[in-house]
């Protein structure tokens, strides 16, 4: 495969830079519905001008064009934004200190309900794989559980506390109810729910990174994680899936590589492809992939760099993403207010 | 709490000669091939006013043009660290300085460089703590959609015709 051969020469190859929002792009989600046969590719993108956009394909000319603008309920910068695994549910975060929850009701999005709570910022939003749970986090230090009711109507079922500090980013695990979050606390913590039906911390990676630590990214499996952090490093971590799975919550994620030396400036973001490609957006205006180094070391898997494209955009990358249907498509978006769509591409010898 | 200024008395210092500059630019040119350099951002900072005193940070020694230093070790990005000395060591104020100088220099550079603020090594008490917060853009962010912390900033960035 040629992701295993050293010697295969990729490149990054740009599709098309979307264009619109009028200040900093800080995050983008695809819809998971989408870019199938039936339905064109999707992507919400949220930014500093208090707006999300959504942004669609168009069949025929397979252009990318701007079909809707939720603006006038934020009345802060928009953080973050993310589908419901259906696809028919948009959640937003916002500095406003509120989640807005957007669905689509024939082409028009509209916010059918608003989440409050945090006593400030929120800074993200995660669902669950079968889209019972919301969980929102924020710089209040506490990471909040919501149950998704009938009707579009959202129940808090757990205010969080543990953080010291800012929390950055919330991710459910991809297949178990299991909630991770990560910090400026340079912490990492996960949660699970016992028995009682109380939600607790089962355990905090505390000795892992020296700094902010700014997003998470599951493999395909869900048995390994990489976070990228403010200490310039991305770190892989896993844990026995068999042992989680049978409810074991002794089940400990546990380091198992440092990428280091690659970055010089802050990692924002951080995405684990289905295939097993690990793309990095950093503040350096660069994205760089890397992938599982084939070359069999004792103390488990290493990891190379297969690409570093350089000014990837004009000021810093503050998200990358996968594509969930099109292989090797990705998108990025960053402080100079634009999103664009890649491929990764081998370059031809 | 302590009312009154934190540091009642500062020493007060004269202004450095300032540099000719070609008059033929007003505001930085994006695509200039000219490199900016150090003097270049001390001249866009030496004139903010300290929050409590009405003295610029460049007479109050909180900011001079050797605390300002280009990194230059990458040929793709651009990157300047400044460093300020805060006038005592326990000063509350060092966040709203250094949030100062971040927004007069968003405001005044070219967008492709990079800024890295710090307080000098070994003036403050919590100097890893104000860094930290310093440094975090999403932080920054956030607090400069504080209509307050905004009207305080513009203040202190505020022309003053002596």
């Amino acid at each position: 495969m040629d992701l295993d051969d050293e010697g295969s020469n990729f490149e990054l190859k740009e599709i098309q830079t979307l264009s619109g929002h009028t200040d900093r792009v800080w995050s983008l989600a695809w819809n998971p519905a989408t870019g199938t046969d039936d339905a064109q590719p999707v992507i919400a993108s949220c930014s500093g001008d208090k707006t999300v956009r959504i942004w669609e394909r168009s069949a025929l000319t397979r252009s990318w064009d701007c079909k809707a603008v939720l603006e006038e309920t934020h009345t802060r910068t928009v953080r973050s934004c993310t589908w419901s695994p259906s696809g028919k549910l948009l959640a937003t975060a916002s500095f406003d200190a509120t989640t807005a929850i957007w669905e689509n009701v024939g082409g028009d999005f509209q916010c059918v309900s608003t989440l409050e709570g945090h006593e400030n910022e929120v800074k993200s939003v995660s669902w669950n794989a079968s889209e019972s749970l919301l969980a929102t986090c924020s710089r209040d230090k506490t990471v909040w559980i919501w149950e998704v009711m009938p009707g579009n109507e959202f129940e808090c079922a757990s205010v969080l506390q543990g953080h010291t500090q800012d929390v950055k980013m919330v991710k459910w695990h991809p297949t178990m109810d299991i909630l991770f979050s990560c910090s400026y606390d340079n912490t990492i913590k996960v949660w699970a729910e016992d028995d009682t039906g109380d939600w607790h911390c089962i355990q905090t990676i505390v000795s892992g990174h020296s700094s902010t630590v700014w997003a998470i990214s599951f493999n395909a499996g869900g048995d390994k994680m990489v976070t990228c952090s403010d200490d310039l490093t991305l770190k892989v971590w896993e844990a026995d899936i068999e042992g989680m799975r049978s409810g074991n919550d002794q089940v400990l994620w546990k380091h198992l590589s440092t990428l280091s030396g690659y970055h010089d400036r802050t990692i924002f973001s951080v995405h684990w492809s289905r295939e097993g490609i690990i793309a990095s957006g950093a503040a350096d205006d660069a994205i760089r992939f890397f992938v599982e180094s084939k070359d069999s070391v004792v103390d488990g898997p290493s990891y190379r760099l297969l690409l570093k494209k350089e000014k990837a955009h004009d000021m810093d990358v503050n998200v990358v993403q996968w594509s969930p249907g099109e292989n090797r498509v990705m998108a990025s978006a960053s402080d100079d207010g634009t999103i664009k769509i890649w491929e990764l591409a081998t370059s031809s010898n | 709490m302590v009312s009154g200024l934190i540091n009642a008395n500062p020493v007060v210092y004269e202004k450095k000669e300032r540099r000719q500059r070609p008059a033929s630019i007003p505001d930085a040119d994006e695509y200039s091939a000219e490199a900016i350099d150090q003097l270049e951002v001390f001249d866009h900072v030496r004139d903010i006013k300290d929050p409590e005193h009405p003295y610029s940070l460049e007479e109050l020694k909180v900011i001079s043009e050797d605390a300002i230093e280009v990194d230059d070790r990458r040929s793709y990005v651009s990157c300047f660290r400044v460093t300020f000395t805060p006038t005592v060591e326990h000063c509350s104020m060092a966040t709203v300085i250094g949030l100062c100088l971040r927004v007069k220099l968003m405001r005044s550079l070219p967008s492709r460089y990079k800024v890295d603020i710090r307080v000098a090594p070994g003036t403050h008490a919590t100097e890893a703590a104000v860094n930290k917060q310093l440094n975090d853009k999403e932080r920054i962010a956030a607090a400069l959609e504080n209509p307050n912390l905004v009207d305080m900033v513009d203040e202190c960035l505020a022309p003053s015709y002596a």
